[in-house]
Protein backbone atom coordinates (compact mmCIF):
# COMPACT_ATOMS: atom_id res chain seq x y z
CA UNK A 1 0.00 0.00 0.00
CA UNK A 2 2.77 2.41 1.01
CA UNK A 3 4.60 1.57 -2.20
CA UNK A 4 1.53 2.42 -4.25
CA UNK A 5 1.16 5.74 -2.46
CA UNK A 6 4.81 6.72 -3.05
CA UNK A 7 4.33 5.90 -6.75
CA UNK A 8 1.17 8.04 -6.87
CA UNK A 9 2.98 10.91 -5.16
CA UNK A 10 5.93 10.72 -7.59
CA UNK A 11 3.46 10.76 -10.48
CA UNK A 12 1.70 13.84 -9.05
CA UNK A 13 5.00 15.65 -8.57
CA UNK A 14 5.94 14.97 -12.20
CA UNK A 15 2.52 16.23 -13.30
CA UNK A 16 2.77 19.39 -11.19
CA UNK A 17 6.24 20.45 -12.28
CA UNK A 18 5.51 20.31 -16.01
CA UNK A 19 2.14 21.97 -15.59
CA UNK A 20 3.92 24.72 -13.65
CA UNK A 21 6.60 25.04 -16.35
CA UNK A 22 4.02 25.43 -19.12
CA UNK A 23 2.20 28.10 -17.13
CA UNK A 24 5.56 29.86 -16.79
CA UNK A 25 5.46 30.61 -20.52
CA UNK A 26 1.95 32.02 -20.18
CA UNK A 27 2.89 34.17 -17.20
CA UNK A 28 6.03 35.64 -18.76
CA UNK A 29 4.52 36.35 -22.22
CA UNK A 30 2.76 39.64 -21.32
CA UNK A 31 6.07 41.05 -20.03
CA UNK A 32 8.79 39.43 -22.11
CA UNK A 33 6.91 38.10 -25.14
CA UNK A 34 6.84 34.59 -26.51
CA UNK A 35 10.14 34.71 -28.33
CA UNK A 36 12.38 31.67 -28.42
CA UNK A 37 14.62 33.13 -25.70
CA UNK A 38 11.71 33.37 -23.25
CA UNK A 39 11.21 29.63 -23.53
CA UNK A 40 14.99 29.28 -23.36
CA UNK A 41 14.96 31.12 -20.02
CA UNK A 42 12.11 29.03 -18.64
CA UNK A 43 13.65 25.71 -19.62
CA UNK A 44 17.07 26.79 -18.29
CA UNK A 45 15.60 27.75 -14.92
CA UNK A 46 13.56 24.57 -14.58
CA UNK A 47 16.47 22.32 -15.60
CA UNK A 48 18.77 24.11 -13.18
CA UNK A 49 16.15 23.87 -10.45
CA UNK A 50 15.61 20.15 -11.05
CA UNK A 51 19.35 19.46 -10.97
CA UNK A 52 19.63 21.26 -7.62
CA UNK A 53 16.49 19.52 -6.39
CA UNK A 54 17.83 16.07 -7.30
CA UNK A 55 21.06 16.84 -5.47
CA UNK A 56 19.33 18.14 -2.35
CA UNK A 57 16.62 15.45 -2.33
CA UNK A 58 19.30 12.77 -2.61
CA UNK A 59 21.23 14.24 0.30
CA UNK A 60 18.08 14.50 2.42
CA UNK A 61 17.08 10.92 1.72
CA UNK A 62 20.18 9.65 3.52
CA UNK A 63 19.02 10.85 6.90
CA UNK A 64 16.29 8.52 8.22
CA UNK A 65 13.85 8.85 5.32
CA UNK A 66 10.16 8.48 6.10
CA UNK A 67 6.78 9.52 4.75
CA UNK A 68 6.38 12.36 7.25
CA UNK A 69 9.50 14.08 5.89
CA UNK A 70 8.29 13.27 2.37
CA UNK A 71 5.01 15.02 3.26
CA UNK A 72 7.02 18.05 4.38
CA UNK A 73 8.69 18.32 0.96
CA UNK A 74 5.27 18.39 -0.71
CA UNK A 75 4.02 20.93 1.84
CA UNK A 76 7.01 23.22 1.26
CA UNK A 77 6.58 22.87 -2.53
CA UNK A 78 2.93 23.91 -2.20
CA UNK A 79 3.83 26.95 -0.10
CA UNK A 80 6.68 27.83 -2.50
CA UNK A 81 4.13 28.07 -5.34
CA UNK A 82 2.09 30.74 -3.54
CA UNK A 83 4.37 33.70 -4.43
CA UNK A 84 3.87 32.87 -8.12
CA UNK A 85 0.13 33.39 -7.55
CA UNK A 86 0.31 36.56 -5.47
CA UNK A 87 3.53 38.36 -6.40
CA UNK A 88 4.55 37.24 -9.91
CA UNK A 89 3.02 40.27 -11.67
CA UNK A 90 4.69 42.67 -9.26
CA UNK A 91 8.05 40.93 -9.70
CA UNK A 92 7.73 40.78 -13.49
CA UNK A 93 6.85 44.51 -13.62
CA UNK A 94 9.89 45.26 -11.48
CA UNK A 95 12.28 43.18 -13.62
CA UNK A 96 10.78 44.59 -16.85
CA UNK A 97 11.46 48.13 -15.69
CA UNK A 98 14.92 47.22 -14.43
CA UNK A 99 16.30 45.08 -17.29
CA UNK A 100 15.67 46.22 -20.84
CA UNK A 101 17.03 43.17 -22.67
CA UNK A 102 14.14 40.66 -22.71
CA UNK A 103 16.59 37.73 -22.74
CA UNK A 104 18.12 38.56 -19.37
CA UNK A 105 14.86 40.08 -18.15
CA UNK A 106 13.00 36.81 -18.73
CA UNK A 107 15.88 34.81 -17.23
CA UNK A 108 15.92 36.88 -14.03
CA UNK A 109 12.12 36.96 -13.80
CA UNK A 110 11.88 33.18 -14.30
CA UNK A 111 14.57 32.65 -11.67
CA UNK A 112 12.78 34.82 -9.11
CA UNK A 113 9.40 33.17 -9.52
CA UNK A 114 10.02 29.59 -10.64
CA UNK A 115 13.38 28.49 -9.25
CA UNK A 116 12.56 27.78 -5.60
CA UNK A 117 9.31 25.83 -6.08
CA UNK A 118 10.96 23.79 -8.84
CA UNK A 119 13.99 22.99 -6.67
CA UNK A 120 11.65 21.66 -3.97
CA UNK A 121 9.62 19.66 -6.47
CA UNK A 122 12.88 18.26 -7.88
CA UNK A 123 13.69 16.82 -4.43
CA UNK A 124 10.74 14.46 -4.64
CA UNK A 125 12.14 12.01 -7.22
CA UNK A 126 15.34 10.93 -5.42
CA UNK A 127 13.48 10.84 -2.12
CA UNK A 128 10.83 8.57 -3.68
CA UNK A 129 13.60 6.27 -4.93
CA UNK A 130 14.99 6.02 -1.41
CA UNK A 131 11.59 5.26 0.11
CA UNK A 132 11.00 2.42 -2.33
CA UNK A 133 14.49 0.93 -2.42
CA UNK A 134 14.71 -2.29 -0.47
CA UNK A 135 18.07 -3.58 -1.58
CA UNK A 136 21.20 -2.56 -3.43
CA UNK A 137 20.46 -5.29 -5.94
CA UNK A 138 17.10 -3.81 -6.97
CA UNK A 139 17.98 -0.12 -6.55
CA UNK A 140 18.53 0.44 -10.27
CA UNK A 141 15.22 -1.15 -11.12
CA UNK A 142 13.46 0.94 -8.47
CA UNK A 143 15.06 4.14 -9.72
CA UNK A 144 14.16 3.25 -13.31
CA UNK A 145 10.55 2.55 -12.36
CA UNK A 146 10.30 5.84 -10.40
CA UNK A 147 11.72 7.83 -13.34
CA UNK A 148 9.16 6.09 -15.54
CA UNK A 149 6.28 7.03 -13.24
CA UNK A 150 7.32 10.63 -12.61
CA UNK A 151 8.20 11.30 -16.27
CA UNK A 152 4.87 9.79 -17.30
CA UNK A 153 3.28 12.23 -14.84
CA UNK A 154 5.23 15.04 -16.47
CA UNK A 155 4.03 14.01 -19.93
CA UNK A 156 0.41 13.93 -18.78
CA UNK A 157 0.86 17.24 -16.92
CA UNK A 158 2.19 18.80 -20.10
CA UNK A 159 -0.58 17.60 -22.38
CA UNK A 160 -3.38 18.22 -19.88
CA UNK A 161 -2.24 21.79 -19.23
CA UNK A 162 -1.57 22.77 -22.82
CA UNK A 163 -4.59 21.03 -24.37
CA UNK A 164 -7.29 21.34 -21.73
CA UNK A 165 -6.56 23.14 -18.47
CA UNK A 166 -5.81 26.48 -20.19
CA UNK A 167 -9.17 26.12 -21.95
CA UNK A 168 -11.08 25.33 -18.77
CA UNK A 169 -9.39 27.58 -16.24
CA UNK A 170 -7.49 30.82 -15.79
CA UNK A 171 -3.75 30.73 -15.13
CA UNK A 172 -4.19 31.57 -11.43
CA UNK A 173 -6.84 28.87 -11.07
CA UNK A 174 -4.46 26.29 -12.56
CA UNK A 175 -1.76 27.45 -10.13
CA UNK A 176 -4.24 26.93 -7.27
CA UNK A 177 -5.02 23.52 -8.77
CA UNK A 178 -1.30 22.61 -8.61
CA UNK A 179 -1.21 23.97 -5.05
CA UNK A 180 -4.18 21.71 -4.28
CA UNK A 181 -2.44 18.65 -5.77
CA UNK A 182 0.74 19.27 -3.76
CA UNK A 183 -1.18 19.93 -0.54
CA UNK A 184 -3.25 16.77 -1.03
CA UNK A 185 -0.05 14.81 -1.64
CA UNK A 186 1.40 16.18 1.60
CA UNK A 187 -1.77 15.22 3.49
CA UNK A 188 -1.81 11.74 1.93
CA UNK A 189 1.85 11.11 2.74
CA UNK A 190 1.41 12.33 6.31
CA UNK A 191 -1.78 10.31 6.87
CA UNK A 192 -0.12 7.18 5.52
CA UNK A 193 2.81 7.79 7.85
CA UNK A 194 0.54 8.14 10.87
CA UNK A 195 -1.63 5.16 9.95
CA UNK A 196 1.26 2.84 9.31
CA UNK A 197 2.57 4.04 12.68
CA UNK A 198 6.04 3.05 11.79
CA UNK A 199 8.84 4.41 9.69
CA UNK A 200 9.69 3.01 6.31
CA UNK A 201 12.71 0.73 6.43
CA UNK A 202 15.92 2.62 6.87
CA UNK A 203 18.95 1.23 5.19
CA UNK A 204 22.58 1.82 5.65
CA UNK A 205 24.09 4.64 3.65
CA UNK A 206 25.80 2.40 1.15
CA UNK A 207 22.61 0.73 -0.08
CA UNK A 208 20.98 3.69 -1.73
CA UNK A 209 21.54 5.44 -4.97
CA UNK A 210 22.18 8.98 -3.99
CA UNK A 211 25.23 8.94 -1.78
CA UNK B 1 16.01 -8.90 -57.57
CA UNK B 2 15.90 -6.65 -60.62
CA UNK B 3 12.10 -6.66 -60.56
CA UNK B 4 12.15 -5.55 -56.92
CA UNK B 5 14.50 -2.67 -57.71
CA UNK B 6 12.34 -1.68 -60.64
CA UNK B 7 9.21 -1.71 -58.44
CA UNK B 8 10.90 0.39 -55.76
CA UNK B 9 12.05 2.83 -58.45
CA UNK B 10 8.50 3.16 -59.77
CA UNK B 11 7.11 3.75 -56.27
CA UNK B 12 9.73 6.43 -55.54
CA UNK B 13 9.03 8.11 -58.91
CA UNK B 14 5.28 8.10 -58.26
CA UNK B 15 5.78 9.45 -54.73
CA UNK B 16 8.05 12.23 -56.01
CA UNK B 17 5.44 13.21 -58.61
CA UNK B 18 2.66 13.18 -56.03
CA UNK B 19 4.72 15.39 -53.72
CA UNK B 20 5.54 17.82 -56.54
CA UNK B 21 1.86 18.09 -57.48
CA UNK B 22 0.60 18.52 -53.94
CA UNK B 23 3.10 21.24 -53.17
CA UNK B 24 1.86 23.49 -55.95
CA UNK B 25 4.05 22.95 -58.99
CA UNK B 26 2.72 26.05 -60.75
CA UNK B 27 4.42 28.25 -58.17
CA UNK B 28 8.01 29.15 -58.49
CA UNK B 29 9.71 29.15 -55.13
CA UNK B 30 12.39 31.75 -55.54
CA UNK B 31 13.73 31.73 -52.01
CA UNK B 32 13.39 29.79 -48.80
CA UNK B 33 14.61 31.01 -45.44
CA UNK B 34 14.72 29.07 -42.19
CA UNK B 35 14.21 31.49 -39.36
CA UNK B 36 14.19 30.55 -35.67
CA UNK B 37 10.39 30.79 -35.72
CA UNK B 38 9.38 29.26 -39.03
CA UNK B 39 10.28 28.51 -42.62
CA UNK B 40 9.56 31.46 -44.88
CA UNK B 41 9.11 30.96 -48.59
CA UNK B 42 9.08 33.60 -51.31
CA UNK B 43 6.99 32.49 -54.29
CA UNK B 44 6.15 33.93 -57.69
CA UNK B 45 3.14 33.06 -59.79
CA UNK B 46 1.67 35.01 -62.71
CA UNK B 47 3.53 38.16 -61.79
CA UNK B 48 2.50 38.05 -58.11
CA UNK B 49 5.31 37.66 -55.58
CA UNK B 50 4.29 36.47 -52.12
CA UNK B 51 5.81 35.76 -48.74
CA UNK B 52 4.31 32.75 -47.03
CA UNK B 53 5.00 30.90 -43.84
CA UNK B 54 5.44 27.23 -44.63
CA UNK B 55 2.99 24.92 -42.90
CA UNK B 56 1.81 21.37 -43.41
CA UNK B 57 -1.73 22.59 -43.92
CA UNK B 58 -3.15 22.59 -47.41
CA UNK B 59 -4.63 26.06 -47.02
CA UNK B 60 -1.92 28.52 -47.92
CA UNK B 61 -1.67 31.72 -45.95
CA UNK B 62 0.32 34.41 -47.70
CA UNK B 63 1.76 37.05 -45.39
CA UNK B 64 2.44 39.60 -48.07
CA UNK B 65 2.11 39.85 -51.84
CA UNK B 66 3.12 42.39 -54.46
CA UNK B 67 2.16 42.73 -58.08
CA UNK B 68 5.48 42.79 -59.93
CA UNK B 69 3.99 44.27 -63.08
CA UNK B 70 2.06 46.97 -61.25
CA UNK B 71 3.89 47.40 -57.93
CA UNK B 72 1.51 50.19 -56.90
CA UNK B 73 -1.58 47.96 -57.03
CA UNK B 74 -2.27 46.50 -53.61
CA UNK B 75 -2.98 42.79 -53.81
CA UNK B 76 -4.66 42.19 -50.44
CA UNK B 77 -8.13 43.49 -49.66
CA UNK B 78 -7.28 43.81 -45.99
CA UNK B 79 -4.35 46.10 -46.79
CA UNK B 80 -6.73 48.26 -48.81
CA UNK B 81 -9.23 48.16 -45.95
CA UNK B 82 -6.57 49.11 -43.41
CA UNK B 83 -5.68 52.21 -45.44
CA UNK B 84 -9.21 53.50 -44.85
CA UNK B 85 -7.78 54.45 -41.45
CA UNK B 86 -6.31 57.46 -43.25
CA UNK B 87 -9.86 58.83 -43.35
CA UNK B 88 -9.64 59.21 -39.57
CA UNK B 89 -6.35 61.08 -39.75
CA UNK B 90 -4.77 61.67 -43.18
CA UNK B 91 -1.41 62.69 -41.71
CA UNK B 92 -0.67 60.79 -38.51
CA UNK B 93 2.51 62.01 -36.86
CA UNK B 94 3.57 58.63 -35.53
CA UNK B 95 2.45 55.23 -36.85
CA UNK B 96 3.21 51.90 -35.19
CA UNK B 97 2.93 48.74 -37.27
CA UNK B 98 3.00 45.54 -35.21
CA UNK B 99 3.84 42.71 -37.63
CA UNK B 100 5.76 43.83 -40.69
CA UNK B 101 5.01 41.19 -43.35
CA UNK B 102 6.35 42.53 -46.63
CA UNK B 103 6.34 46.12 -45.40
CA UNK B 104 3.63 47.14 -47.89
CA UNK B 105 1.65 49.18 -45.37
CA UNK B 106 4.76 51.04 -44.21
CA UNK B 107 5.69 51.85 -47.81
CA UNK B 108 2.24 53.07 -48.82
CA UNK B 109 1.66 55.13 -45.67
CA UNK B 110 5.07 56.74 -46.16
CA UNK B 111 4.23 57.63 -49.75
CA UNK B 112 0.81 59.02 -48.84
CA UNK B 113 1.99 60.84 -45.73
CA UNK B 114 5.76 61.45 -46.08
CA UNK B 115 6.01 63.36 -42.80
CA UNK B 116 4.70 60.46 -40.72
CA UNK B 117 7.23 58.66 -38.55
CA UNK B 118 6.60 54.94 -39.03
CA UNK B 119 7.90 52.29 -36.64
CA UNK B 120 7.52 48.68 -37.77
CA UNK B 121 7.94 45.93 -35.21
CA UNK B 122 8.42 42.26 -36.03
CA UNK B 123 9.59 39.39 -33.87
CA UNK B 124 11.41 37.68 -36.73
CA UNK B 125 14.59 39.25 -38.18
CA UNK B 126 14.24 37.04 -41.26
CA UNK B 127 10.90 38.69 -42.12
CA UNK B 128 12.49 42.14 -42.06
CA UNK B 129 15.40 40.91 -44.19
CA UNK B 130 13.11 39.36 -46.81
CA UNK B 131 10.77 42.39 -46.83
CA UNK B 132 13.79 44.50 -47.79
CA UNK B 133 15.14 42.00 -50.32
CA UNK B 134 11.92 41.03 -52.12
CA UNK B 135 9.18 43.56 -51.34
CA UNK B 136 10.89 46.92 -51.63
CA UNK B 137 10.65 47.72 -47.92
CA UNK B 138 13.13 50.48 -47.17
CA UNK B 139 14.17 52.08 -43.94
CA UNK B 140 14.95 55.79 -43.93
CA UNK B 141 14.78 58.75 -41.59
CA UNK B 142 10.99 58.30 -41.33
CA UNK B 143 10.71 54.50 -41.44
CA UNK B 144 12.36 52.38 -38.77
CA UNK B 145 12.18 48.71 -37.88
CA UNK B 146 12.54 47.04 -34.51
CA UNK B 147 13.07 43.32 -34.00
CA UNK B 148 10.97 42.72 -30.92
CA UNK B 149 7.94 40.95 -29.62
CA UNK B 150 5.05 43.40 -30.13
CA UNK B 151 3.91 43.12 -26.51
CA UNK B 152 7.39 43.91 -25.22
CA UNK B 153 7.66 46.88 -27.58
CA UNK B 154 4.31 48.30 -26.46
CA UNK B 155 5.10 47.87 -22.76
CA UNK B 156 8.52 49.48 -23.16
CA UNK B 157 7.10 52.33 -25.25
CA UNK B 158 4.57 53.00 -22.47
CA UNK B 159 7.37 53.20 -19.90
CA UNK B 160 9.13 55.68 -22.20
CA UNK B 161 5.86 57.65 -22.44
CA UNK B 162 5.77 57.37 -26.23
CA UNK B 163 2.54 58.00 -28.11
CA UNK B 164 1.28 56.97 -31.52
CA UNK B 165 -1.55 58.37 -33.61
CA UNK B 166 -2.18 55.10 -35.42
CA UNK B 167 -1.39 51.57 -34.30
CA UNK B 168 -1.78 48.87 -36.93
CA UNK B 169 -1.91 45.38 -35.50
CA UNK B 170 -1.04 42.86 -38.19
CA UNK B 171 0.57 40.05 -36.23
CA UNK B 172 -1.92 37.25 -36.82
CA UNK B 173 -1.80 34.58 -39.46
CA UNK B 174 -4.28 31.77 -39.84
CA UNK B 175 -1.89 29.14 -38.57
CA UNK B 176 -0.83 30.48 -35.19
CA UNK B 177 -2.07 33.37 -33.10
CA UNK B 178 0.30 35.01 -30.61
CA UNK B 179 -2.14 34.68 -27.71
CA UNK B 180 -0.62 37.45 -25.62
CA UNK B 181 -1.50 39.89 -28.44
CA UNK B 182 -5.21 39.15 -28.26
CA UNK B 183 -6.02 39.94 -24.66
CA UNK B 184 -7.90 42.69 -22.88
CA UNK B 185 -4.70 43.78 -21.09
CA UNK B 186 -2.72 44.07 -24.34
CA UNK B 187 -5.43 46.09 -26.05
CA UNK B 188 -5.67 48.33 -23.00
CA UNK B 189 -1.91 48.89 -23.27
CA UNK B 190 -2.31 49.75 -26.97
CA UNK B 191 -5.10 52.18 -26.06
CA UNK B 192 -2.85 53.88 -23.50
CA UNK B 193 -0.15 54.16 -26.17
CA UNK B 194 -2.54 55.96 -28.52
CA UNK B 195 -2.66 59.72 -28.52
CA UNK B 196 -6.04 61.34 -27.88
CA UNK B 197 -8.24 60.47 -30.84
CA UNK B 198 -5.58 57.97 -31.97
CA UNK B 199 -6.71 55.02 -34.10
CA UNK B 200 -6.10 51.29 -33.76
CA UNK B 201 -6.68 48.98 -36.69
CA UNK B 202 -6.29 45.25 -36.38
CA UNK B 203 -6.17 42.82 -39.27
CA UNK B 204 -7.82 39.65 -38.12
CA UNK B 205 -10.24 36.89 -39.12
CA UNK B 206 -13.95 36.97 -39.79
CA UNK B 207 -14.66 33.27 -40.10
CA UNK B 208 -12.97 31.67 -37.13
CA UNK B 209 -14.68 30.29 -34.01
CA UNK B 210 -12.63 32.87 -32.17
CA UNK B 211 -14.75 35.64 -33.70
CA UNK B 212 -17.06 36.14 -30.72
CA UNK B 213 -14.30 36.04 -28.09
CA UNK B 214 -12.08 38.41 -30.05
CA UNK B 215 -14.89 40.85 -30.80
CA UNK B 216 -16.08 41.14 -27.19
CA UNK B 217 -12.48 41.66 -26.07
CA UNK B 218 -12.02 44.62 -28.44
CA UNK B 219 -15.45 45.92 -27.51
CA UNK B 220 -14.70 45.79 -23.80
CA UNK B 221 -11.56 47.92 -24.23
CA UNK B 222 -12.68 50.34 -26.94
CA UNK B 223 -16.46 50.24 -26.58
CA UNK B 224 -17.30 51.34 -30.15
CA UNK B 225 -15.86 49.42 -33.13
CA UNK B 226 -16.09 49.85 -36.86
CA UNK B 227 -15.30 46.76 -38.86
CA UNK B 228 -14.18 46.38 -42.45
CA UNK B 229 -14.99 42.94 -43.80
CA UNK B 230 -13.00 41.98 -46.87
CA UNK B 231 -15.63 41.23 -49.54
CA UNK B 232 -14.01 38.08 -50.92
CA UNK B 233 -11.56 36.86 -48.26
CA UNK B 234 -12.04 35.79 -44.67
CA UNK B 235 -10.30 38.85 -43.27
CA UNK B 236 -11.65 41.76 -41.34
CA UNK B 237 -10.05 44.93 -40.08
CA UNK B 238 -11.25 46.17 -36.71
CA UNK B 239 -11.08 49.95 -36.28
CA UNK B 240 -11.16 51.40 -32.78
CA UNK B 241 -10.30 54.76 -31.35
CA UNK B 242 -8.99 56.32 -28.17
CA UNK B 243 -11.94 58.70 -28.17
CA UNK B 244 -15.63 58.88 -27.32
CA UNK B 245 -18.39 58.05 -29.82
CA UNK B 246 -16.11 56.70 -32.52
CA UNK B 247 -17.28 56.16 -36.05
CA UNK B 248 -14.83 55.91 -38.94
CA UNK B 249 -15.28 58.93 -41.18
CA UNK B 250 -16.46 57.64 -44.52
CA UNK B 251 -15.10 60.41 -46.66
CA UNK B 252 -11.68 61.41 -47.87
CA UNK B 253 -10.25 64.61 -49.25
CA UNK B 254 -10.14 64.65 -53.04
CA UNK B 255 -6.35 64.57 -52.96
CA UNK B 256 -6.16 61.56 -50.63
CA UNK B 257 -8.82 59.80 -52.65
CA UNK B 258 -6.75 60.34 -55.81
CA UNK B 259 -3.66 59.01 -54.07
CA UNK B 260 -5.42 55.90 -52.82
CA UNK B 261 -7.05 55.30 -56.20
CA UNK B 262 -3.55 55.12 -57.68
CA UNK B 263 -2.96 52.07 -55.43
CA UNK B 264 -5.99 50.36 -56.93
CA UNK B 265 -8.39 51.26 -54.11
CA UNK B 266 -12.03 51.94 -54.88
CA UNK B 267 -12.72 53.78 -51.66
CA UNK B 268 -16.50 53.94 -52.21
CA UNK B 269 -16.70 50.16 -52.44
CA UNK B 270 -14.32 49.75 -49.50
CA UNK B 271 -16.28 52.14 -47.26
CA UNK B 272 -19.44 50.17 -48.04
CA UNK B 273 -17.75 47.15 -46.44
CA UNK B 274 -17.32 49.05 -43.15
CA UNK B 275 -20.00 48.57 -40.56
CA UNK B 276 -20.57 49.09 -36.86
CA UNK B 277 -23.12 46.27 -36.59
CA UNK B 278 -22.57 44.02 -33.59
CA UNK B 279 -22.93 40.56 -35.14
CA UNK B 280 -21.18 38.56 -32.42
CA UNK B 281 -22.30 36.93 -29.21
CA UNK B 282 -21.85 39.72 -26.67
CA UNK B 283 -21.91 37.13 -23.87
CA UNK B 284 -18.81 35.35 -25.16
CA UNK B 285 -15.91 35.14 -22.74
CA UNK B 286 -13.43 38.02 -22.92
CA UNK B 287 -9.82 36.97 -23.58
CA UNK B 288 -7.40 38.06 -20.86
CA UNK B 289 -3.80 37.37 -19.87
CA UNK B 290 -5.29 34.87 -17.42
CA UNK B 291 -7.50 33.22 -20.02
CA UNK B 292 -6.20 33.35 -23.57
CA UNK B 293 -6.47 29.96 -25.31
CA UNK B 294 -6.91 31.69 -28.68
CA UNK B 295 -5.29 28.88 -30.64
CA UNK B 296 -7.56 26.30 -29.03
CA UNK B 297 -10.69 28.37 -29.59
CA UNK B 298 -10.13 29.20 -33.26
Amino acid sequence: MQKLIVILLAFSAGFSIMSFELLGGRMLAPYFGSSVYVWGSIITVFMLALSLGYLTGGKLSVNKPNLAKFACIFGIAAVAILPSIFYSEFLFELVFAWIEDPRYGSLVAATLVFLIPSVVMGMISPYSVRLLTVSTHSSGQTAGFLYFVSTLGSAIGTIMTSFYLVLWMEVSQILWFIFGILTSCAALAFTTHVLSNKNTPVFSNNSVVSE
Amino acid sequence: MQITQYTIGLILFAAANLFANSSGFALEKIHKERSIYRNIVITEDKGIRCMRFETRRKKVSNQACINLKQPNKLVFEYVQGTLLGLAHNPAPKRVLILGLGGGTLANVIHQVSPTSEIVSVDIDPAVVKLAKAYFGYQENAQIKSEIKDARVFVKRALLQKQQFDWIILDAFNGDYIPEHLMTEEFLAECKRLLSTNGLLSANTFSTSDLYDHESVTYQKVFNQLDIFKAPTKGNRVIFACNCDNFSLTKSLSAQLNRQLTSYGLDTNVLFEAVSSIVDWDVNARVLTDEYSPANLLK
